[in-house]
């Protein structure tokens, strides 16, 4: 199942870091990523492959908030349906 | 590919523009529960609400967590009680309420409908025995609502009920006075009512339904005020084109939603309701969009017009999001659940015959407004009928959910806490309609030709 994360912070060193090691901790897989930086304020859109993973979904989404929160970041997992129904025609 | 732009607008809209799922409304029939004994009928009912809607909650957890939609309101319409319930000679059927607040509440929905009672063309005895006994059902319970169709464009308006439903509001008013008459927010009048509603308070599962069916509704009022931002000043042409576009995504979340339901429930999806339903939170005000259009104050002049835009820029952009459109399908006008309603009807601008000219060109009538606890029976009746009429020729719902609230008079404010909001008492028409509904009888159907 695809899913996006997206991860919001004030910006500092590390952050793609840090979230890649969390994401890879749980066997999910990054298929595409994209980075910027808006206002002052660090925003990422990840692509990612969940059926790499045994983790049940809501575990997952769980587990990156809580790290996430302690990591300073606004970390959340979607399944890309959502984007994918509100964009696409 | 990513679209991130597209990515992170919709999570501004989640997080920012309160765009969230209204409800997810699992329709029931209960026909197959009636039976001679009102208590078997009533342990019947149980039992299939609990059986059928077992799973909707974990279900609608379960999507809101992969998606990172709120779903607001799990709720379960049934088939009209007056019909289920006719089958005993109990006279009360009070325990049919209660078994459906027992079930809804072992379900753990928010809301139930569906104590209700189809009567625009004439009364059943049911029909009478339950209209007698919403007062005390609406009392004895805690989320179940009420409705009853008192006239259509086909059937014309039956007077005998709308007398009758005025004098039902004020007892269920009365009966409910220590919680600010609470008991008249769960009570919903309407003319031309129709079976797939998933909006409380006057879902029910009509019995063209089928036996479960998962119907939609969705919300967004903030989504489509940002989105207006950026049209400051530019002609209504863009303004509509604009909504369009947002219905469009709101409602393909909507289709969204009620699919995965659907699937997991293992119940045939029934339909997208495009609604534009507001909260009391700042930010998702229907009010605040005919003020962004540059109506000075909702209910100033000028209103029904951007309200006649809006209403149909929803609908035009809705209806190729989804596969199935149905229920009331339109901006709703809800004054005690919409900050700028609220703010209007408080500086006076906002009047109740301005909001009925209103309910004229968008869903769904006088909803949710508080007058004096001393307003006659009879002129409760009188604004029944003269909704009632503007849905008969205009083919369309309409509905009067009015709260003669106890001890309050013009100025105050009712208080009813969560999404109900709270209303402020505006004042309605002191001239007696006595004479005018004491003739009870019949409103004949309107012509459905020679148009102009």
């Amino acid at each position: 199942m695809k899913a996006i994360v997206s991860v919001f912070a004030r910006d500092r060193i590390g952050i793609i870091a840090d979230v890649c090691v969390l994401i890879s901790s749980m066997s999910v897989n990054i298929l595409d990523l994209n980075q910027t930086i808006m206002n002052g304020f660090f925003t990422m859109v990840m692509l990612v492959d969940t059926s790499t993973t045994d983790t049940p979904f809501d575990e997952i989404r769980a587990a990156l908030e809580t790290e996430g929160e302690k990591l300073g970041l606004d970390i959340r997992i979607q399944r890309e349906d959502i984007f994918d129904a509100m964009h696409k025609v | 590919m990513l679209n991130t732009f597209d990515i992170l607008q919709t999570i501004d809209m989640l997080d920012h523009q309160h765009l969230d799922i209204r409800t997810v409304t699992l329709g029931i029939n209960l026909l197959d529960c009636a039976h001679s004994q009102i208590d078997t009928c009533a342990r019947r009912v149980y039992d299939k609400i609990c059986r059928s809607a077992q799973n909707l909650l974990p279900v609608c957890e379960g999507i809101e967590d992969e998606l990172g939609i709120p779903i607001v309101n799990k709720r379960i319409s049934v088939t009209p009680i007056a019909m289920v319930a006719q089958a005993s000679d109990a006279e009360d059927y009070t325990p049919v309420a209660a078994a459906l607040d027992r079930a809804a509440k072992t379900c753990g929905v928010n809301f139930i409908g569906g104590f209700s009672a189809l009567v625009q063309k004439g009364f059943t005895e049911g029909d009478r025995r339950l209209i007698a006994s919403i007062p005390r059902a609406l009392a004895e319970t805690d989320v179940v609502c009420s409705s009853v169709n008192i006239g259509s464009s086909k059937a014309g308006i039956n007077m005998d009920a709308v007398a009758l439903m005025g004098r039902v509001v004020k007892d269920t008013a009365a009966m409910t006075a220590q919680n600010g008459s609470i008991g008249c927010a769960k009570l919903v009048v309407f003319c031309n009512a129709v079976e797939d509603n998933p909006f409380m308070a006057g879902a029910f599962c009509g019995p063209g339904e089928p036996d479960c069916a998962v119907n939609v509704g969705v919300s967004g009022p903030g989504v489509v005020y940002h989105a207006l931002q950026s049209a400051k000043g530019r002609p209504f042409d863009e303004v509509a084109e604009i909504i369009k576009k947002t219905a469009f995504r709101v409602t393909r979340m909507g289709q969204l939603v009620a699919q995965k339901a659907s699937n997991r429930l293992r119940v045939p999806f029934g339909v997208v309701d495009l609604s534009l339903a507001p909260t009391p939170a700042v930010g998702d005000s229907v009010a605040r969009i005919l003020e962004e259009m540059g109506v000075a104050v909702c209910g100033g002049h000028g209103t029904t017009a951007a309200l006649a835009l809006l209403n149909d820029a929803v609908k035009k952009g809705g209806l190729m999001a989804s596969g199935r459109v149905g229920g009331l399908s339109g901006a709703f006008i809800p004054v005690s659940e919409d900050e700028g309603m609220i703010a209007a009807a408080r500086s006076g601008v906002l009047t109740l015959d301005k909001l009925e000219a209103m309910t004229c060109v968008c869903s769904v009538g006088l909803d949710m407004i508080a007058v004096p606890g001393d307003t006659p029976a009879s002129t409760i009746a009188a604004i029944i009928a003269d909704e009632a009429a503007v849905g008969m020729v205009n083919n369309k719902t309409t509905a009067v959910r009015l709260i003669p609230a106890v001890g309050c008079k013009v100025g105050d404010t009712v208080d009813f806490g969560g999404l109900l909001g709270s209303a402020p008492v505006m004042p309605v028409h002191p001239e007696s309609a006595d004479t005018f509904i004491a003739r009870g009888g019949h409103i004949p159907a309107p012509l459905h030709s020679l148009k102009n």
